[in-house]
């Protein structure tokens, strides 16, 4: 649609808030992969209630939003093998380079930092190949 | 007050993915699909989201955070096998479903089944991660 990139831009505005009030109260770094994986491996155990807490934020936005959108189709696949692969190497990718779209992407690129820039790099390398392989060549996705 | 800005910074950022259209899978592999029919609207979204962000880099030196505490110290710049080898293993599962652990989060209310079923295997696979790193240091010695 026509207004989609507005969307987004206001979208990413209010991602990057979360972030800049996350920084700037809390003192932490607003990486979903880690907020999540802190909890899963309990590594995060000391801050479990603030990792709660950011999560419970993260899911009742969208309730309150949705009512407003009448229906949000996502386009899921509902290919298990795809969403079971795709699971696993989300979690075990993101835990092991410490970062995903928002830790390395939206809060390591706005630091200049040299890692979050080639973790991006990295995923959006792979993002892109694999959409182009599983797409184009093998038609499952 | 940690507790209640975790809350709002949790609810800004699932607002964002929300109306952003981040969680739907087919926008994130649409911007992937580069030989597809491309859709911008991801680049935007970044770029919006880096904006408040780099604001708030610039506001760290000589500050505390507002509930006390440090700032998180600058990380070590170097570039790791483990940087490398996670971000690629992710790109893969990001372009296969076309989520990522935020939206997957934001979605769970509304996406269905199938997004329980990636947030189920995304648990287990980080639940793999600190095993897969001692496999790794065992079998491919870093650096």
């Amino acid at each position: 649609m026509e207004q989609d990139w507005i969307w987004g831009l206001v979208g990413g505005l209010l991602i990057g808030t979360g972030g800049a009030v996350y920084l700037l109260a809390n003192g932490r770094i607003m990486g979903a992969s880690g907020i999540i994986g802190g909890l899963v491996d309990g590594s995060g155990r000391s801050t479990a209630t603030e990792r709660l807490m950011f999560l419970a934020g993260v899911i009742l936005l969208p309730i309150l939003l949705y009512p407003l959108y009448g229906h949000v189709d996502t386009h899921v696949s509902s290919n298990p093998a795809v969403i079971i692969a795709a699971g696993l190497l989300v979690g075990a990718g993101t835990r092991l380079a410490n970062g995903c779209t928002s830790g390395h992407g939206v809060c390591g690129i706005s630091r200049f930092s040299l890692r979050g820039i080639v973790a991006t790099v990295f995923y959006i390398l792979a993002g892109g190949l694999t959409v182009v392989f599983f797409r184009h060549l093998l038609g499952v996705i | 007050m940690r507790l209640l800005y975790a809350f709002i910074a949790g609810g800004l950022f699932g607002a964002g993915l929300f109306v952003s259209g981040m969680t739907d899978t087919s926008k994130v592999q649409g911007w992937l699909d580069v030989f597809g029919d491309w859709d911008p609207t991801l680049a935007f979204v970044m770029g919006g989201a880096i904006i408040p962000m780099a604001i708030a880099w610039r506001l760290v030196p000589g500050r505390k955070p507002l509930v006390g505490g440090t700032f998180p110290e600058p990380q070590d710049p170097r570039v790791s096998r483990n940087l490398v080898l996670g971000s690629t293993m992710f790109g893969a599962g990001w372009g296969l479903a076309g989520l990522c652990p935020g939206p997957s989060i934001a979605s769970l209310s509304y996406g269905g089944l199938w997004h329980w079923v990636f947030a189920a295997a995304m648990l287990a696979g980080m639940a793999l991660a600190p095993r897969l790193r001692v496999t790794l240091d065992r079998t491919v010695p870093a650096e």
